[in-house]
């Protein structure tokens, strides 16, 4: 039980923080209006100086790897449920660590959404 | 148009892009490697000639510049869309590659999977009449 939870946590949290901290990133470049190739070259260019990018990049990195490792242990059936947990989670931090307003039509939404990822994981199995 | 229908208008076309490309790049580039074929082995030639072979793949290509687009797409919408709406909202993307699946691989998609897309859809319909934005700018 223990090594699961572990494992799950290797799973869902690096990613799932790595994503929240590119969130953080973006929102201190502030809201893109222009779309032409050149501004959106200055925007890459501005988030690559943030920190929270760079640690962003790191995290994900280190999710995606743990991800990679886990699926060659341990049986696929065994890491689906950490895709769908991680809605939830992602959806958690946005509301504790990012400071979002996650309304309670936004969680039944979020719910359907992991229960959606469980019977999609099923069905291909 | 108010403020707030062309905010969930242009954070509903990212959102497409990003859910349209990823599967396209993953597409390509699985099918980039399947044409290279396994690395035969560890000796450098053999990691020369697979690397070689992969960076001059068109298909490979293709499959990473569409995987650089979801990227770029991911990193505009994160710059005013708050996380728990992009991150349940691009979900949908199980949709479009059940599709891919479908009308371009011709494989079987089991009912329990077009079930599951069915909640995800509900699921990101719900999502979509929440405000992307609910923190200060």
């Amino acid at each position: 039980m223990f090594t699961s939870a572990f494992l799950y946590f290797l799973i869902v949290v690096p990613g799932t923080c790595g994503e929240m901290c590119m969130s953080r990133a973006m929102k201190i470049v502030g809201e893109v209006t222009d779309f032409r190739p050149h501004a959106i070259a200055r925007v890459i260019f501005r988030v690559m100086t943030v920190p929270w990018f760079w640690i962003g990049i790191t995290l994900m990195a280190a999710g995606f790897f743990s991800l990679l490792g886990m699926l060659s242990m341990a049986k696929v059936s065994f890491v689906f449920p950490a895709t769908a947990l991680s809605y939830a989670v992602g959806t958690l931090g946005g509301k504790l660590f990012l400071g979002e307003r996650v309304t309670p039509q936004r969680w039944v939404g979020v719910l359907l959404v992991c229960l959606g990822v469980i019977l999609v994981a099923l069905g291909k199995g | 148009m108010t403020s707030s229908q062309g905010l969930h208008l242009k954070t509903a076309i990212l959102i497409v892009i990003m859910v349209s490309v990823a599967p396209l790049g993953d597409m390509f580039l699985g099918k980039g490697m399947k044409q290279i074929g396994p690395l035969p082995g560890w000796a450098p030639s053999q990691l020369f000639h697979f690397f070689f072979d992969a960076f001059t793949s068109s298909t490979v290509w293709t499959g990473i510049g569409l995987l650089i687009a979801f990227f770029v797409a991911y990193l505009l919408v994160l710059s005013w869309a708050d996380y728990s709406y992009v991150l349940p909202a691009s979900s949908i993307s199980t949709l479009v590659v059940a599709l891919l699946a479908y009308f371009v691989l011709h494989e079987t998609v089991k009912p329990l999977r077009w079930a599951g897309v069915a909640l995800i859809c509900m699921g990101v319909f719900v999502v979509g009449h929440t405000q992307p934005r609910t923190t200060e700018r």
